[in-house]
């Protein structure tokens, strides 16, 4: 294996864990940008959409198994993620520590719910028949250097699911009223949308979107009670370098990060590659405190 | 159509508003003076229900409405033109017009159908419908403002301080559209604003607000404006 391909091999890895990291940090994007709340239970819906996976997998077999898990894990996760936005986080809009706090427990719950039900060590998802081969490109200065079908799988879904959030924001009704709420909350309230209504749809799209994310996940790791755990400071640093509730900034920090920390991990271990990451982060924060794309925190200003 | 009774509201620990009392009855246009500070948008904001009241009443044909939320009362045909204008900034002017359109409850707004009216009212917009709100000028933001609780079918239209900051030839366009609104749809008027003569060419009643409660009342077709002008003098 020569040098170009290992370099490669990372690059593409950075890529894909890139996608997930853009699926689990879109739903954070949203619900911040839009409601102003932070989720500390974001991760978990990852590990749920992981355990839906799993659990489709279980029942339907290995090949139509999968393709069952997304949906189950988009819609599971995203019915829960309503059932907590009206018990919990609407009645603590406007006081983000408190819904911080709260969510903080949701998440603590969650976790030991999965450890009584799933046990503590991780069940492995094994992908199915129809993503296992992989593609290689073998006669070029890249001979050696194959991509995997899932992590292939992965950045497409996570293509489409972006663009997917883009045309529905860009299009339709509910996007409209979703920038409109984001632009000027209480303008849109007295022009009769129905601005509870767009919150509720907004973070359950934002939680079902993180599930898909765990069931993508589940193809490149075993799902565990804390996976999510892993994952969140990555997405949360997504959406700070992004900018918030802008998709562009949130996909171009996700490949930043998700690069970064895989080609990082060539020269050096996991936790000095995170170091780095944060030092640069921190650094950059420096020169660009509202992120990459900072038009959508103009609201941040004017409260 | 609009009753307001003994109603109260604070800003935190501060009562902003007490004791008012305020009628607009349906098809009237009516003006609501005062100085700076003594609580008009405030009132104005109660009533869209953009802020809440702590004591009173306020009613709508007859339902009691202080509870419901901002979106609710809009439905039931309470439209607001902000101070500032409001406009979203990044959206079009059409797509200002289509959350405008919210308040047709239950139903998707049509965008040829709905609009078009509004754009025969105020030509100006018609050519600016895919310009952002937030590159218009005042005056277009102000009738855009205008148009876009035009469509959700108001019966009573909330104003505040439509002419602040812009050019007598708009004001002129505004006061006509105001009229023809009154004459034509038969939409009521609640009007905040600073300039009596324009408050006097539009409005049929009148109330003054001192220190959060209303002051005095009085027509505008027995009483000019110098009749009120000390108590709104600085």
């Amino acid at each position: 294996m020569s040098e170009t391909t290992l370099v490669a091999g990372q690059l593409f890895n950075g890529i894909s864990v890139a996608s997930i990291l853009l699926l689990a940090a879109l739903g954070l994007a949203l619900s911040f940008g839009l409601m102003r709340v932070i989720n500390m239970a974001h991760g978990e819906m990852l590990m749920m959409g992981g355990y839906l996976t799993y659990l489709s997998i279980a029942v339907f077999g290995k090949g139509a198994g999968f393709a069952v898990g997304l949906v189950v894990a988009f819609v599971g996760t995203a019915l829960f993620g309503a059932l907590l936005e009206i018990t919990l986080i609407r009645r603590l809009y406007g006081r983000p520590l408190d819904t911080l706090l709260a969510t903080w427990g949701v998440s603590l719950i969650l976790q030991q719910a999965a450890r009584s039900i799933f046990g503590p060590i991780g069940v492995e998802v094994t992908a199915p028949p129809w993503l296992s081969g992989t593609l290689s490109l073998g006669g070029t200065v890249m001979t050696g250097f194959s991509i995997p079908g899932v992590r292939a799988f992965i950045i497409v879904l996570a293509a489409v699911v972006l663009g997917a959030v883009a045309l529905i924001i860009a299009r339709t009704r509910l996007g409209l009223l979703i920038r409109a709420v984001h632009e000027n909350r209480p303008i849109a309230d007295a022009l009769g949308a129905n601005t509870r209504l767009v919150d509720l749809a907004v973070f359950a799209l934002g939680t079902g979107v993180a599930g898909l994310a765990g069931s993508a996940l589940s193809l490149i790791a075993p799902v565990t009670p804390t996976v999510g755990q892993s994952y969140i400071v990555y997405a949360f640093l997504v959406v700070i370098v992004g900018g918030l509730g802008s998709l562009t900034g949130t996909l171009v920090a996700a490949l930043l990060i998700g690069v970064f920390s895989a080609t990082a991990q060539i020269a050096t271990s996991q936790s000095f590659s995170d170091v780095l990451l944060l030092l640069c982060v921190i650094i950059f924060m420096q020169f660009r405190p509202r992120g990459i794309v900072s038009q959508g925190s103009r609201a941040l200003e004017e409260t | 159509m609009l009753v307001v009774e003994g109603v109260g509201a604070a800003y935190g620990m501060s009562q902003v508003l007490s004791e008012i009392a305020l009628t607009v009855a349906a098809g009237e246009a009516v003006a609501l003076l005062g100085r700076n500070g003594v609580g008009k948008t405030t009132l104005l904001r109660t009533i869209v229900g953009l802020h809440a009241a702590n004591a009173g009443r306020i009613a709508f044909d007859d339902d009691d409405i202080i509870r419901l939320p901002a979106f609710r009362r809009a439905r039931l045909g309470i439209g607001y033109v902000p101070q500032g204008r409001g406009i979203f900034p990044q959206l079009t002017v059409e797509e200002n017009l289509s959350v405008g359109a919210s308040s047709l409850d239950g139903r998707k707004p049509s965008m040829t159908a709905d609009a078009a009216p509004l754009y025969d009212l105020f030509p100006t917009l018609a050519r600016l419908r895919s310009r952002k709100g937030g590159v218009l000028s005042g005056g277009e933001q102000q009738q855009l403002a205008l148009a876009r609780a035009l469509i959700g079918k108001p019966r009573l239209l909330l104003l505040d301080e439509p002419t602040e900051g812009i050019q007598p030839s708009i004001v002129q366009e505004i006061e006509r559209v105001l009229g023809l609104i009154r004459s034509e749809l038969g939409v009521a008027l609640l009007l905040v604003e600073q300039h009596l003569d324009f408050a006097w060419s539009i409005a049929g009643r009148y109330y003054v607000m001192q220190r959060g409660t209303i002051v005095r009342t009085g027509t505008t077709a027995t009483e000019g404006p110098d009749d009120v002008a000390p108590l709104l003098s600085v």
